[in-house]
């Protein structure tokens, strides 16, 4: 691989975009500063496809205060550390601190050993502990009041001799509210790195033992067939069979919306109430899937806005009726796992590679539950009832006029919440005005107006001098980052009609292409059009049981859009770097799942 | 079809010899037999034993096939022809060199003896009968023995005659991977015409890899296949003719076909139980015949020599100490 050639912009030699020279609002730490330019970077696209609102840059802070304190303090891990974060022009730019010097590996080694083989050892255990620590950080956030603060308290205060009034709780319990983010993040990383461990030991056995084994292969033979994610996906066919067979499928008309749908059925008879009673049930604990993948305020759930699940169930419902089967192939999937594992093992040259190769999948099996469905928990449900939560908080302040919305305190960093907050505590204590709704209005106005001149900005996919190890094994399977990519994607898109990403899933078709950017677009794809996007969420999966094939700017094998499109049997290629930016809504396109190339065959018909 | 009398001594059809016939019909001939008994699709046809060999065979390229058997091979070609009577029949046929130390230890010493295609009529036949005896020795065969200390006299050779596949495509198929031994994937090396181009190394053959266990093709290289082989239309033999442009930069196999011959690859593999290297070809009507299978050498050599070292890997007592191995090793 020629390396040499490639150049990325120096981290210093990014130029704000035009008009947000001024721009001011992200915490330091995350500024270009000294000795950035001797690192290598690049775009975390895969989990910020878009500028970070001020509020959502938690959802950077959080992780890697998390993932870099499991690997470098708790496990410490050999040979990496943590994860360093910059946010230029609101993108974020991560790069990984790794560990060269070989005593300081093998003092680490030592540690890791006896730490991490406790994990492993009592994996059962700790993991059943996990679900408990999490279901009670659910709890504690739901039972988070933000106080109302009215104008005199009440009785009990002095009743009880509590001693404390309501504007001491109302920072208080705010800061509660962005622990439960900062703690969710904590539990997420707790078994992660030990898990991909396992995931990337298999596979690099599997690649010495079979040179030209491919990704996709491997994480079939590692992957699960049923995971949480695809649950609420489920649970919606079920309801859309609930449905027809109470025989109030008439409900589910096209072009409706949720509220006109549930206002018909709740008109109708008993047949209806036992639909409705059967969907509130599926709602909790399923409907708390994001729409997107937890990263910004916006990825509302299912719960939150009941447009992208009923849309789907329209479709369902209409599929029951024609009498197509909406069941994924389960034990199909599970018989093939297992046929290409053993008939992989078989050809292992001897017992002792079959041993290692049973231990390692073995040792796979064990954590991808885990793996899997550690997400639903996380960053889907924690991190939308934290967002939804800190809602609430907005909407206080803009009732004080702080804001001319509720969702425009997600304009500010989280400390510049804590400081309205107690500008607020503080107002209602003396009795004069809070100072906010002076200052905040005319600052959210400008974050709002320089995000969208962010949005315009097409990031490089990588910054400063490319390193010549570029084989960190976690950055090809999440993010699908080799040396190969990099080179394609450090060419500027030009006219070359082909795309080269990782082929996801196997198959080849053409069909028309729809780029969709958000998940608020989702609902325009139609039936056997071919999926183009930044990247794609597990909430995302009842889109694909009408499109043709899956192609994203950014992931890698073990990515969502690489699980999902192998469960539905659909090509797919993941991490091309700028498909969205190349291929246009309406043009023909092939999609090759096993060489990972995307081909624009034909412009989009003029309109 | 059987031999009869004292012929069977001479001549042998294919349904009647295995692998362990190696030494009376040579390595090639027991080898398209033993592919009959596992039920792999071989054109139909007979040996011309070694015994027959030392019987009858001259050194001389000149010499003609003594009549005693000339008429015995000459009722067989009837007969490989479907004709029961004394009619004269002219359906191409192979007549290939089947050396009773070809193809075994030394495979360099494949192609060291002669090969006649598109043969037609009795007489045509019973010639190129002799010059595949006169072949082994030639100047080539006489110093490729001396440097490996064979005697001539030492040296026999069967001689395979078979029908003709007419070949739309025709190629080689590895059950692992040349380049890299990879023991998951079949590679396929496939062009126009008669697979002679793509062993003689002529062309730049389309190449497919596919996975063997799930059967995905993981790269297909379509290639400008300029020449092809194909049979004379005066007659018998071959000749070398341009493919039409159009053609050129087509695939020589769709998707069908890949799929079919990874399948007899891997029936073929199964069945000796190591990996084989195949000549095949593919008819107009999109059957598809296998001309030779012999034991992939070089990877399986390096493979042996590698177990007497060390496993890639040996269990450890925990399983997640894999982990820790990887871990604890960077790679620089």
């Amino acid at each position: 691989m020629e390396t040499k050639s490639i150049t990325f912009p120096l981290p210093s030699e990014v130029e704000p975009v035009a008009g947000t020279e001024n721009a001011q609002f992200y915490p330091y730490f995350t500024k270009v500063g000294k000795g950035d330019d001797e690192r290598f970077w690049f775009y975390n696209g895969m989990h910020f496809p878009e500028p970070m609102p001020a509020f959502d840059t938690i959802t950077a802070e959080a992780p890697y205060m998390s993932l870099g304190a499991y690997n470098t303090r708790v496990f410490a891990v050999p040979t990496v550390l943590g994860i360093d974060h910059r946010i230029i022009n609101g993108r974020v730019y991560i790069s990984a601190v790794p560990v060269f010097d070989p005593a300081e590996i093998e003092r680490r080694l030592a540690l890791f050993q006896e730490r991490a083989g406790y994990y492993f050892s009592n994996w059962d255990r700790l993991y059943a502990q996990w679900s408990e620590k999490v279901n009670a950080l659910l709890a504690d956030i739901a039972a988070i009041d933000v106080p109302q603060l009215p104008e005199f308290e009440d009785a009990s205060v002095v009743t009880d001799g509590t001693g404390i009034a309501q504007n001491f709780y109302l920072v208080e319990r705010f800061h509660t509210c962005v622990e439960s983010m900062l703690k969710m993040w904590q539990y997420h990383f707790e078994f992660l790195v030990l898990g991909y461990g396992a995931y990337l030991t298999f596979f690099e056995f599997c690649k010495k033992a079979f040179p030209e084994i491919s990704v996709q292969t491997m994480a079939r033979m590692v992957a699960g067939v049923d995971t949480l994610m695809m649950r609420p996906d489920d649970e919606l066919k079920k309801l859309a069979h609930l449905a027809v067979e109470n025989g109030v499928d008439s409900a589910f008309v096209s072009g409706r919306s949720a509220n006109e749908i549930l206002a018909d059925l709740k008109s109708r008879n008993g047949k209806a109430h036992a639909w409705l009673d059967a969907f509130e049930k599926a709602r909790e604990p399923w409907f708390n899937i994001s729409t997107g993948d937890g990263f910004y305020h916006h990825h509302r759930n299912w719960n939150d806005d009941l447009s992208l699940p009923f849309s789907a169930m329209v479709d369902y419902v209409a599929d029951v009726k024609r009498g197509k089967s909406l069941s994924r192939p389960t034990e199909r999937l599970k018989e093939e796992r297992l046929r290409i594992s053993a008939e992989y093992r078989a050809l292992l040259p001897s017992d002792d590679e079959r041993a290692v190769f049973d231990q390692m999948l073995g040792l796979c099996h064990l954590v991808f539950p885990y793996v899997e469905d550690h997400k639903f928990y996380c960053e889907n449900w924690i991190a939308t009832a934290f967002f939804n939560k800190s809602r609430e908080f907005g909407a206080l302040l803009a009732r004080h006029g702080f804001f001319a919305d509720a969702e425009d305190v997600f304009q500010l960093h989280h400390t510049e919440v804590s400081l309205a907050l107690s500008d607020l505590a503080l107002s209602w204590a003396s009795g004069s005005p809070p100072r906010g709704p002076e200052h905040w209005p005319p600052i959210v106005a400008e974050r709002k107006r320089v995000l969208a001149a962010y949005a315009e900005w097409t990031p490089p996919p990588a910054l400063g001098p490319m390193p010549a190890d570029i084989s960190d094994p976690l950055l090809l399977m999440l993010w699908g980052i080799t040396a190969e990519q990099l080179t394609s994607w450090s060419q500027p898109p030009g006219d070359s009609n082909e795309l080269r990403g990782f082929g996801a899933s196997a198959g080849v078709v053409e069909g028309i292409a729809h780029v969709v950017r958000s998940v608020d677009e989702i609902s325009t794809i139609k039936d056997g059009e071919i999926l183009v996007c930044p990247v794609t969420a597990p909430s995302w999966a009842p889109v694909f049981g009408k499109i043709k094939a899956a192609v994203s700017d950014i992931g890698g094998a073990m990515s969502h859009a690489a699980i999902v499109a192998r469960e539905y049997g659909l090509p797919a290629v993941v991490g091309t770097g700028h498909a969205t930016k190349r291929i246009v809504t309406g043009q023909l396109v092939r999609v090759d799942g096993t060489s990972g190339i995307v081909t624009i065959l034909s412009e989009a018909p003029s309109s | 079809m059987s031999a009869s009398g004292r012929e069977s001594e001479f001549l042998l059809w294919f349904d009647e010899i295995g692998i362990d016939d190696r030494a009376s019909v040579g390595g090639k001939g027991a080898s398209l037999g033993e592919l009959r008994r596992a039920g792999i699709d071989v054109p139909p046809g007979f040996v011309v034993t070694a015994s027959a060999f030392r019987r009858f065979a001259s050194r001389d390229a000149g010499a003609s096939v003594p009549a005693e058997l000339a008429e015995a091979v000459a009722r067989a070609y009837r007969t490989l022809c479907g004709s029961d009577d004394s009619a004269v029949v002219d359906e191409p046929v192979a007549v290939r060199s089947s050396a009773t130390d070809e193809d075994g230890a030394d495979a360099s010493f494949a192609g060291l003896q002669d090969t006649y295609l598109w043969v037609r009529g009795e007489a045509a036949v019973a010639g190129a009968l002799a010059r595949c005896w006169a072949s082994l020795y030639n100047d080539e065969a006489i110093s490729y023995r001396a440097r490996l200390g064979i005697s001539d006299d030492a040296a026999a050779m069967g001689v395979v005659v078979q029908r003709m596949v007419n070949a739309h495509a025709a190629g080689v198929m590895f059950t692992r991977s040349p380049l890299t031994g990879d023991p998951s994937v079949i590679a396929i090396s496939s062009s126009f015409g008669l697979g002679s181009t793509v062993v003689g190394g002529e062309v730049t053959p389309d190449e497919f890899l596919v996975d063997k266990v799930t059967g995905v093709v993981r790269r297909t290289t379509i290639s400008r296949k300029e020449i092809r082989h194909v049979p004379n239309e005066s007659g018998s033999g071959t000749r070398e003719e341009a493919v039409p442009e159009d053609l050129q930069t087509q695939p020589t196999l769709d998707a069908t076909a890949v799929a079919r011959l990874v399948e007899i690859g891997r029936a073929i593999e199964k069945h000796y139980g190591c990996a084989q290297d195949i000549e095949w070809a593919l008819d107009a009507s999109g059957d598809i015949f296998i001309l030779q299978s012999r034991p992939e050498t070089v990877w399986s050599g390096r493979d042996r020599e590698n177990a007497r070292k060390a496993a890639l890997e040996s269990p450890k007592e925990k399983p997640f100490d894999h982990v820790f191995s990887f871990f604890g090793n960077r790679k620089t």
